[in-house]
């Protein structure tokens, strides 16, 4: 059941370039991705691909000179800018990358408390804690005190006591050795599992292939391809789209080839499909227009010629 | 600066800079006129004219006269005029304090360091106005004596910001690469150090202003600055206070109006600037 | 050439060793990993060999003398975070240029185009900011490049780009290259020797 639904999201930013003049630069055009509960989907692109960004619009903390169009629907609903201010936190949660989004002054124990919105706070935060392995003494430490493990636990708490249905991490394993990064991501497989809908925010395929049940290709600030997990194995046969196929074979584990050029810049887009200048399958009718979003085996694909 | 009101897109006539840079150059022109006018206004308005004592404002005297038919519009341009110059001079010396000796606290040694953030301490767990009275007095009072004090006296705030500044960018990963690409430390000085806390240096100075200024006038208002024959504000003000109770409002209502429309006009130019150079909130 | 760490051992004023007699040596146009689990010192070892920091006890050498202070270092360091090592304030093109000045043929096999020279810090993403801060390091003078982290903010097409330009730049110039990553298949496909970093070794 789809529980968020993000269609033909557009952001632009309007900026000063020099002095005081502005112009406007379209960071994510046309940009469709679907929450479902009980399911994770991983979000993968390069830097600059509008991974954070669109994180950001569901959650209503952009910049003050962006710009909004398209729809976003939560439970059925218009997510209108008030509603995403009286969702965050409570229904919609987001697990930041980092401690310093804790607060430094204020004990861990108690700021999980704070998060829950219904029942007994300190039952709530008890059982979140021996959840995630984090004992007693925690509760009665402050942020700096904290190992990094610990501060990604507290974290997570603090998502899971608030009792959202939408959870979105944004790239919560970068450098973290193996061990620590599966544990990690086994906590957002549970919480999926308990039926929450998760939106994992990576560039790491590889470990958003070990838990997602759907991963969204970004580039450019637009959805490639929603592929199943399944499909990213082999020689990337079963995927759709040439830059989900490019980005699979680029893994060291795989052939390590890397596509040559760069994504391009939100002030320069190509006129046609955002990847034409890169795609080895590119054809003159590539030019003509940005393609569609289309269903294709199980998945959906942007791309004219993907079969 | 989270919230984003995402409905409300319609563009202004003037952007966000656009206005912030007119507020800036009107405050500056504002200011400007007040530093020519008392430089340029005939010296015959302020001379004792006993026809015309303690008259109230009225279009021939804007202010009001005081009670030697001195026109007090002419005067309170004028002290502010040398206020003005004062303040100048006093942020001027001190923000050049603040600059060298924050840097040399934060890269040169630790025993220079713990010097300087002593005598730092020290000036700050004293009120600025102690310290000012006796340095004016030690020096003999008037102009010079007014003008070393505040130098003297307003740099500490300043130069503890310039220090966990440098201290800051010094740890920074690109300086730190500089040194890698074999720069010399003068180098990095010059190239990455101060062009990071230049901005911090012009905002500070531009706060430090009213600061100057308002203390100028506190110390002369108490006898202990300027001498009466350089009429800054702070003796208009001063010797208009012995006539207040005589019903003559106007002798202290426009000089201390004036002198808080200028220390607000300053305050107001250094918090654009703030925002205006502040990388994170350039697109606001 | 040789870089050789001989016993070396560091820890900040009294505290614990944060590691203690490790001994690490690389010759030229070998390309080297090392792994450990995080905590362990991997950042701090890479930047003492390359003299970011000096060693309590031990030393390194380069080609059995002391590695020089003064000038453009020999043994270059790629950091994990490239925004944070370019000056925000400096145009790209100021920072590329900073220790050398690289040639045309560089920045293509690094596929840093010509447009992004003029731009800010801030309009470049992290991939294309890193391109610059490896390319900054390659000067002639340089015998080691030691990458922390070096490609672990980027993505996977990103990484293979860079780290080909790397190696091949490598091979060519019989370069030595560190490898530091969390990343047991990067560190696979690149190095030929693997040396595990712990703790009072």
């Amino acid at each position: 059941m789809s529980i968020l639904e993000v269609k033909n999201l557009s952001v632009s930013f309007k900026q000063y370039t020099t002095g005081m003049k502005q112009k406007e630069l379209q960071v994510i055009s046309d940009l469709n991705v679907n929450l479902e509960a009980g399911k994770i989907l991983a979000v993968v692109g390069a830097s600059g691909s509008g991974k954070s960004l669109l994180a950001h619009a569901i959650l209503g903390v952009l910049p003050s000179n962006a710009k909004i169009s398209g729809s976003m629907t939560y439970a059925g609903e218009e997510l209108t800018y008030s509603r995403k201010i009286a969702l965050r936190g409570k229904e919609i949660a987001l697990v930041p990358q980092s401690v310093n989004y804790l607060d430094p002054l204020m004990k861990v124990g108690k700021q999980v408390r704070t998060s829950v919105r219904s029942g007994d706070p300190a039952r709530k935060q008890k059982e979140a804690f021996e959840r995630y392995h984090l004992t007693q003494k925690v509760e009665e430490l402050y942020p700096f005190q904290l190992s990094g493990g610990m501060a990604r636990r507290t974290l997570l708490s603090t998502a899971v006591v608030s009792g959202a249905k939408v959870i979105i991490a944004d790239e919560p394993t970068p450098g973290l050795d193996p061990a620590v990064m599966k544990e990690a991501l086994r906590h957002f497989r549970e919480l999926a599992d308990s039926g929450c809908a998760v939106m994992l925010i990576t560039h790491d395929i590889d470990s958003a292939l070990s838990i997602a049940d759907e991963i969204a290709v970004f580039y450019a600030g637009t959805t490639v391809e929603i592929a199943p997990v399944a499909d990213f194995t082999g020689k990337g046969e079963a995927l759709r789209h040439p830059y989900s196929k490019a980005l699979w074979q680029a893994l060291p584990q795989n052939e390590f080839i890397p596509l040559p050029g760069t994504q391009p810049h939100a002030s320069s887009l190509p006129p046609g499909c955002l990847f034409e200048p890169r795609c080895p399958w590119a054809t003159a009718a590539c030019r003509k227009g940005r393609p569609d979003m289309r269903e294709l085996r199980e998945g959906t694909v942007r791309c004219i010629h993907a079969t | 600066m989270l919230s984003t009101p995402e409905e409300k897109n319609k563009q202004p006539l003037l952007n966000q800079r656009r206005r912030m840079l007119l507020t800036i150059v009107i405050a500056a022109l504002f200011l400007l006129s007040i530093i020519l006018g008392g430089l340029l206004l005939d010296e015959g308005r302020i001379t004792t004219n006993l026809t015309e004592r303690n008259a109230p404002p009225s279009f021939d005297h804007l202010f009001g006269t005081d009670w030697l038919g001195r026109d007090m519009f002419a005067r309170t341009i004028m002290g502010l005029s040398l206020s003005i110059g004062v303040g100048l001079l006093g942020a001027t010396g001190s923000a050049l304090i603040a600059l060298v000796l924050g840097m040399a606290a934060a890269s040169m040694g630790k025993i220079a360091d713990r010097l300087i953030s002593w005598i730092i301490d020290l000036f700050l767990s004293v009120p600025h106005l102690v310290t000012l009275i006796l340095i004016a007095f030690t020096l003999g009072g008037g102009f010079k004596g007014i003008v070393v004090g505040l130098m003297l006296t307003h740099w500490p705030s300043l130069a503890r910001v310039v220090r966990a500044e440098v201290l800051q960018v010094r740890s920074a990963e690109y300086v730190q690469m500089s040194k890698q690409m074999g720069k010399p430390r003068w180098w990095i000085a010059l190239h990455h150090i101060l062009p990071h806390i230049s901005p911090q240096i012009l905002i500070g100075f531009m706060l430090l202003f009213p600061h100057v200024i308002l203390h100028e006038a506190a110390v002369t208002f108490l006898g202990l600055g300027l001498s009466p024959h350089e009429p800054a504000i702070g003796i208009i003000l001063s010797e208009s206070m012995k006539y207040l109770s005589s019903g003559m409002w106007w002798l202290a209502f426009f000089p201390g109006l004036c002198l808080l429309i200028v220390v607000r006009t300053f305050d107001q130019i250094g918090e654009y600037l703030r925002v205006m150079l502040d990388p994170t909130r350039a697109h606001e | 050439m040789q870089l050789d760490a001989k016993d070396v051992g560091f820890r900040y004023g009294n505290g614990e060793w944060l590691f203690r007699g490790v001994n690490f040596t690389i010759n030229p146009g070998e390309i080297v990993g090392i792994v450990g689990p995080s905590g362990q010192g991997k950042t701090t070892f890479a930047r003492i060999l390359a003299g970011f920091e000096n060693p309590i006890e031990g030393t390194v050498t380069l080609g059995g003398l002391p590695v020089k202070k003064k000038g453009y270092q020999p043994i270059q360091l790629v950091f994990q975070h490239p925004e944070k090592a370019i000056n925000p304030r400096w145009k790209m093109q100021k920072s590329l240029r900073e220790g050398w000045e690289p040639e045309r043929a560089l920045l293509e096999a690094f596929g840093i185009e010509q447009e992004w020279l003029t731009r800010w810090p801030n309009e470049l993403s992290g991939g294309e900011l890193q391109r610059f801060c490896v390319v900054r390091a390659l000067g002639p003078e340089t015998r080691f490049l030691i990458a922390d982290e070096m490609t672990t903010m980027l993505d996977a097409i990103t990484q293979a780009q860079i780290w080909h330009a790397v190696l091949e730049i490598a091979k060519k110039r019989e370069m030595g290259v560190i490898v530091i990553s969390h990343e047991a298949k990067l560190i696979e496909r690149l190095c030929s020797r693997v040396v595990t970093l712990n703790k009072n070794e």
